[in-house]
This record gives structure tokens, sequence and C-alpha cells, in this order.
């Protein structure tokens, strides 16, 4: 993290930089950059002292924190969420060009949460003495994984990946070398079958494949919505925690009629509170974040100077535009229209989910805790049990605004399609392309006397 | 498969099955944390004697009377022998019967396959943990198995029908909206069950779901990816079919005549000797298989969806995988023989098929043994006399399908044309003009297009 003063002093002097245009105040004024001027630099130290000093805190009273602090649930919840946040904040927001990272905590969270449910299989099947089973738990995480990413780094890296030649193999036979490593597994997994622990055995290979698809693939939704733009992994993350909070918060203070009875702390107050105030806070948070363009566009890797870019032409969704309020809502604010964004539509859609359906998610984990007598997932933060009850419910969401995100928002890349194009053959490619005349001559785009093939 | 296991125990009745003890509350009530169904490590058999699987009523016979009265005199073990024969005879004609009548009867035949399958596994389900009387279980089990079917559906359809797609209006709006759709059925389905769980059954219910799921991510993503396999080709669907099944009938009877060797303790009439036979053998069948087939368009071109006609049509230009080329024999081997072979490309592809169908494929059936054993159950259903269920004689299909899928997309096709035209009509105008300019300059730098005009605009 090293603080370049020739950049900052180019920033000041407003010399457009290549990769870091993102830092500069912008000659067009609507999208306000004033927050990621060259002070960014300054925050970027800052940020990663805090973040350090952060994390060797946090080891070093860990055990203390643990014996003094179990009883006071609120304190514990609102110290994980500042915790958390200023951890986020620090290292996905205030970040250079050239290093990505929240792909790797993603990768991370992921691991833990495989892991703590992994044990927790192991510990009610009593099954840690069948040694095979880590191991080959781990390695079907790490084939899922591998096919994953694989398929990440060929959509999102392809000029990089047709440069290197080694790249460009791995990336062609991918899915058949996925599908081999797969089946190895597979394949010892039968071999290590034994006579009397048959049963278990199957009940771990399938605790396995459950665990797997429900962890792994949503965090490569995930991981995939990030590659759409910042905006689209922290709003849907905000949301939830928020919902989260308020929803405690409504509860305990307001709290009378029970929810569920799965969760008896629940209560309709909290829900219907906290649905409320998320909305609020969707609208708000998306307000503020849309105006800045290293939220906004979809990140890019640049492979001429091999680094990660997040600059582009923001699209209308985060542009302002006037909207005229209706009838009801002009009587009640005195309000005859406002600017907003879009996408502040589109974050009422997905505080909406979050509010409602999110909760769910959380009475699965409580429900499959009760289920398995186990208080928490694990014990890695004080008071709060594991990593996998913070993330219950951002499962369902990841999801969710992935689905929104390909059914509503974007189309196909247009950059993939002609990838795939170029990759056909030559008669298929002409089929295609006799298609596709025809269908914009019919609607009125080519002009009708273009040659024909 | 477990042809050769069920042969050689139709003699032998191993006593699995305990003798069903009463109905047990399950073990939430006992406030221990085991689960009551664990197996003991020290246990006898990979049994316990508290929540155990009720023997399946292997008494209900399904053989025709027909075939009962032609075999009254044999003996009971040729009585068997010569109904499995038959069966499988029926199967196999039954098998040729369907391909003639096209590719429409085929999906419809992988369909009914699939659902059947998922139902029987699910009733093993059922059984093992007693949870039958989980009403809303069987409810939402079926309801899933519709949710992703109909996930999976949708997307085959977009893919392959895309023009009569972009006809109807009500049908481009079900593919816009598609994952969205999917995505919300699927929801209901969750809440549903969290909503469903009962105080004393938690465990039982999640096991259900898991159950449940698990075997939807068997049983259908490979059913649809047999399916994407046959839209390539119906050759693509014949040969690895027929592999499997000639593995299964020449490693068994290679295993009859000169089997001595114990291949695996999991399945113990499985022998070394039938092994290797059945997997040369299986080599060597594929490789003519194969020869016959490719000469005939009706297998080998791509199923294509005419929107004129509405019908299915198998008619195009063979790619060069069959078409017939000239090969030379490696040196050591010209001096010998002083053949060319002709042969197509295609029948090389086999090779690496069979291969896989006789060494990957036999892995398959080890794993639906030991899941038998692992539940206690001996056939999975009973619907096909002497065979047990569909299930038995489909487990080597699956893995078989799945790496068809994966070698056609990696060596042999690049991507889906109508998909990837599908792609282009979603997009905006300005895009599609310039994809479309862009295709354009390709194809005229290859010569494909006339180069354009001089007077060009």
């Amino acid at each position: 993290m090293t603080v370049d003063l020739v950049q900052i002093s180019n920033c000041v002097t407003r010399k457009p930089i290549p990769g870091l245009d993102t830092y500069c105040p912008s000659q067009r004024d609507p999208h306000r950059n004033n927050f990621c001027f060259h002070h960014i630099y300054i925050l970027q130290i800052l940020g990663s002292w805090t973040q350090m000093f952060q994390i060797m805190t946090y080891w070093s009273i860990r055990r203390p924190l643990l014996k003094c602090i179990t009883d006071a649930y609120s304190f514990n919840f609102i110290t994980f969420y500042i915790m958390f946040g200023g951890f986020f904040l620090c290292t996905s927001v205030i970040y250079k060009n050239d290093r990505f990272l929240p792909p790797l905590q993603v990768l991370c969270v992921q691991i833990k949460c495989f892991h703590e449910i992994i044990t927790i299989g192991y510990s009610v099947y009593h099954s840690y003495h069948l040694p095979w089973f880590r191991t080959l738990s781990w390695y079907f995480l790490l084939c899922v994984n591998y096919f994953f990413y694989g398929e990440t780094v060929t959509d999102y890296f392809f000029t990089l990946v047709q440069r290197e030649e080694p790249l460009r193999i791995l990336s062609k036979y991918h899915r058949f070398i996925s599908f081999a490593l797969y089946l190895t597994g597979f394949c010892m997994f039968v071999l290590s079958l034994v006579k009397k622990h048959y049963r278990l055995q199957f009940y771990m290979f399938g605790w396995t494949h459950v665990t797997l698809l429900i962890i792994v693939t949503q965090s490569h939704l995930i991981i995939h919505n990030l590659f759409e733009g910042m905006i689209w992994f922290i709003v849907p993350i905000s949301c939830v925690i928020c919902n989260d909070i308020m929803a405690y918060m409504f509860g305990f203070f307001f709290g009378r009629t029970p929810l569920i009875k799965l969760s008896p702390k629940k209560t309709w107050e909290g829900f219907i509170g906290g649905f409320f105030a998320t909305v609020v806070f969707g609208i708000l948070l998306s307000y503020v974040m849309a105006g800045y363009r290293c939220f906004v566009c979809p990140v890019e890797f640049n492979s001429d100077s091999n680094s990660f870019t997040v600059d582009c032409e923001p699209s209308e969704l985060f542009q302002l535009q006037d909207y005229s309020l209706p009838a009801a809502l002009e009587s009640l604010t005195g309000w005859v229209r406002v600017r907003m964004y879009p996408f502040q539509i589109h974050s009422i859609a997905l505080s909406a989910f979050a509010s409602i359906v999110g909760p769910f998610g959380g009475f699965f984990a409580s429900g499959f805790k009760r289920a398995f007598k186990i208080k928490d997932f694990a014990n890695t933060i004080p008071g709060h049990g594991g990593i996998m009850d913070r993330f219950d419910c951002q499962y369902l969401m990841a999801t969710f605004v992935n689905v929104y995100i390909a059914s509503f928002i974007r189309g196909p890349n247009p950059t993939k399609v002609i990838q795939q194009l170029m990759a056909l053959r030559l008669d298929q490619q002409l089929h295609i392309f006799n298609s596709l005349k025809a269908h914009l001559t019919e609607k009125g785009l080519l002009p009708a006397n273009e040659e024909v093939a | 498969m477990t042809f050769f296991m069920n042969s050689g125990i139709c003699g032998i009745r191993r006593c699995f099955g305990l003798t069903p003890s009463p109905a047990k509350e399950s073990s939430e009530t006992d406030g221990e944390d085991r689960l009551g169904l664990t197996g003991e490590p020290d246990g006898e058999a990979d049994g316990d004697s508290k929540a155990d699987t009720p023997e399946i009523p292997t008494s209900v016979d399904n053989t025709p009377q027909c075939l009962n009265k032609a075999l009254e005199g044999l003996s009971s073990r040729w009585r068997n022998w010569w109904i499995r024969g038959i069966l499988s005879f029926t199967m196999i004609s039954g098998f040729f019967l369907i391909i003639y009548l096209g590719p429409v009867m085929l999906i419809i035949v992988v369909m009914t396959v699939q659902i059947k399958c998922f139902q029987e596994i699910i009733t093993i389900g059922y059984r093992v943990y007693h949870s039958y009387d989980l009403p809303w279980f069987r409810t939402l089990s079926w309801y899933f198995l519709i949710c992703v079917n109909y996930f999976f559906y949708g997307e085959t359809v977009a893919d392959y029908f895309g023009v009569l797609v972009q006809k109807e209006e009500p049908l481009q709006f079900l593919v816009r909206y598609h994952r969205f759709i999917s995505f919300t059925l699927y929801l209901a389905g969750f809440c549903m069950f969290v909503l469903s769980l009962v105080k004393k059954h938690y465990r039982l219910q999640f096991y259900m779901f898991a159950w449940t799921h698990v075997t939807l991510l068997i049983v259908v993503t490979q059913s649809h990816l047999v399916i994407q396999n046959l839209f390539e080709g119906m050759i693509w669907f014949i040969v690895p079919i027929s592999i499997v099944i000639c593995n299964d009938i020449m490693a068994y009877l290679f295993g009859f005549f000169f089997g001595r060797t114990p291949l695996i303790k999991l399945s113990p009439k499985k022998t070394w000797e039938g092994f290797i036979g059945g997997f040369l053998s299986t080599v060597v069948f594929g490789f003519i298989f194969a020869y016959l087939l490719a000469q005939y368009q009706y297998f080998v071109c791509p199923v294509e969806y005419d929107s004129e006609t509405n019908r299915f049509a198998v008619e195009c230009q063979p790619s060069e995988l069959f078409v017939m080329q000239e090969y030379r024999l490696p040196a050591a081997l010209q001096n010998v023989l002083r053949w060319v072979m002709k042969m197509y490309p295609f029948q090389i592809h086999s090779v690496a098929l069979s291969t896989f169908a006789s060494l990957i494929g036999p892995f398959g059936g080890f794993f639906a043994s030991g899941f038998k054993r692992a539940f206690k159950i001996k056939d999975f259903a009973n619907t096909i006399p002497g065979h047990g269920g569909i299930m038995d004689r489909f487990d080597c299909q699956y893995l078989m399908a799945t790496f068809v899928h994966v070698y056609i997309a990696s060596f042999i096709r690049g991507p889906n044309p109508s998909k990837v035209l599908q792609q282009v009509l979603v997009l905006q105008p300005e895009q599609q003009l310039s994809i479309f300019n862009t295709l354009r300059s390709h194809l005229q730098d290859k010569g494909i297009l006339p180069p354009p005009r001089p007077e060009a605009q």
C-alpha cells in the first residue's frame, strides 16, 4: 500500500491517468466523485492500518471476551456488526485498483462455513474415526471450487486467458478436467466403503454434497454479483444486516406477538418494523452509493495494465431522473417531483426480499440447529457463534440478487456473445448472420437493400 | 450393475432384514444428541436394533402368468435365469422400438424413467426414516421435482425451440423471466418446508429435505444431460447406452464362465476376469456398433425443430466426424498388414466412450450396491421381475450420461449455435447492430461473404 506522490499531484493537476480516473474529479459533476479524491490514498493507509489493528485486537482479546461477555447478547450483536462493517469497509471499498480482494474474502467465508457444517456432520454421525472422510469432503470442496472459479476466470479474464498458453488449455478443457477430478473423488469414495460403516459413509457423502450445493454455489453467485458492480454486492449484504439489526431493535423495544414457533424470540412487531426500516435504509444507502463510479461500474480486468478497473459510463440505472410522485405521497410530503436513481426502485425490491424471505433462511438455520441439538454452528466469534450463524440469511439473498440481475437488469454480455460466435464453425456463423440480418431488417434497423450473402 | 449380484444371490438369501421393531418414536424424544439411526461402530453388520429398515416385501412376484406356466418344469435357478433373459431381451427390443419411433418418444421415455427413479429413491428414504406419517413431505418432494424439471425443461425449450418461442407472446414472457419464475417457485417450496417444521420431527424433516435434494441432483440433472446429448444427435444417446448394457452383459458372461479372482469386497460376485473381458469386448462392440450407426443420417444429425412443419427433423450434412476417412496404420503394423483403414473418426471417440463405460461405469454400480447394503434393501423396487426396479437398471447410466455430455462439450462441439442466436436476439438493438457488423467483417475476411462494394455506405 504505497502512496505515490506523483499520482497525487497528477490528480490535483487534473491529468487523467488510465486506471486511476475514478479517483480524479471528473468533468461531469452529477457523479459526485468528491469522495474518491486524492485523499483516498491517505484513507487507504488509514484503512489498512485500522484493518490490521482490528485483526490483532480481535485475536488477542478473543478469549477474555468470550469469558466475560457471553451473556450480553445485544452488546455482542452490535459490536459484531460494527466490527464487520469496519472490516468490510476498509477492505472492500477503499482499495487501489490493482488489488481486488472481495472474491478472496468470499472464499474465506465460504471455506469457514463449509468447515463448520461438516464438523457438525462429523459430530452427529460420530464419523471422526473414518479418516478418509475428512479428506474426501475437503477434496470435493476443492473440486467444486475449481470448477466454479475456472468458469468465472474464463468469463471475466478472457483476454488474459487467451494469451497464456497453459491457461488457454486449462480453460478449453476446463469442464473435462473438473469432471475428471470429481470422478476421482467419487471412485475414492466407492473404494473407501468399509463393511460396517456403509450407512455412515453414505450419510456423510450426502451431507457433504448438500453442504456444497448450498454454500459453494451461492458464494459464487455472490462473486458474480460483485463483478456486476460492487453496489450489487454491498447493498444486498447491508440490507440483510440492517434487517437483522432493525428487527432485533424493534423486537426488543416493542415486541409482543410471537412470529413463529421455531424461533420464539422473533416477533411480528420486529418483523414489520424491520421491513419498513430496511426499505428506508435501502433507499438511502443506494442513493449514497449510486453517485460513485467505483461502486456502480462493472469490475473489468484490464489486460494491458494487468489490473482491475472500475471505470465506465454508468448505465441509465445510475443516472438521476425525475419522477413525479403519485398523488397520495404528494399530498403527504408536499413534493411534486423527486430526483432519484432508478436503482433506488430496484433497491426497494431487494430490501423487500431481504425482510420478507430472508428471515426464512434464518428459520431454516434455527430449525437445523434444533434438529441436531446444537446451540451454535461453532464458536468462532465470541457471543455470536460461528460464521455460519451470521451468514445464514445472506445465501438466499445472493441467489435472489443474481436471478434478479439476470432477469431484470442486464441481458447477456455482448463481448461474451461475440466470443461464442467466433468459436462456432463458419457455416453456423453464416446461418446466424442470415437470421440476424432477417431479424434486423424486420425491425427496420437495417436498410432493406443490403447485399445478400 | 447389480445384474451380477442379483443372479448370484438369487439362490442365497442373505438375511439383511431384521424383524421390524414396533413403531418407535423418533429420536428427538430422548434427550440424547445421538442419531438413533447411526450405525454403531461395533455393532453387527452395519446395523442397529433400534430403528431399522423393514424388509421390502419381496414376495410380490410380478412375473406374468404365461411365463410362469412356460417355465414350470425348470429348477428355480434356471427359471430365474430364463426370466431375466427374457426380460432383458424384451427391454432391449423395447429400446430399439422407441428409437425407431423418434426423438419425441425418447424424450418422453427419459422423463418417465426419471420420475420412476426419483420415486423409488424417495420411497426408500421414507422407509428408512419412517417418515410416511409426515404428509407434507411427499407433497414437498414432488413439488421440488416439478420445480427443478420446470427449470431445466424451460432452459432446453428456450435453447432449441428459439424460433417457436419468438412467435408466441406468452412463451416469450415465460422465457425472458424464466430464471426468476423458477426461483420463485423453488422459494415457495423452501418457505413451505420451513413453515412445515414440526417440533418433534425436525431431524427427520431435515433428512428428508436433504435426501430429496441429493436425489434431485443425481437423477434430474443427469436425465437432462441425457436429453441434451440426444439433441446433439441420436447416436450420442444410443451408443453410450448400448455400450453400458453390453459391458454389463459381457462382464457377466465372462465372469460366469471364467470368473475366479474377486474384484471388490463390495460386490463379491464381480471378478477381474469379468472386468477385463468385459472391457475388451465392449471396446470391440462399441467400435462395430458405431460403424453401423454412423452411416445413417437419422442417427447422426442433430435433432432440429422445424417450425414450418412443427416436427422434429433429423436431416443435415453430416459433420466430418461421420464422414469416412482413411487412416494409416502406425509404421510397425503397416509392414505386417499393409491395410489402409477406412473408418469414421467417430469410431475413435467410441473407443474412449467404451473405455469409460468399462472402467468407471462399474463404480456407479458399486455405489448403488453400497447404497443398497447401507440401507438394507435388496432391490430399489419390484417393477421389473427378476431385475428389481428401474433404478437398478439405470444406475450405471448416470455417470455415463454426464461423461458423454462433458466429452461432447470439451472435444466435439463448441457452443450451441441456437443458444448463441437466442442470446443475440435478446440484446439491445444497438448491440445487435454492432455484433452484426463485427460478424459481417469477420465473414468477409474469411471469404464467405463477398467483400464490401466500393460504394459501401
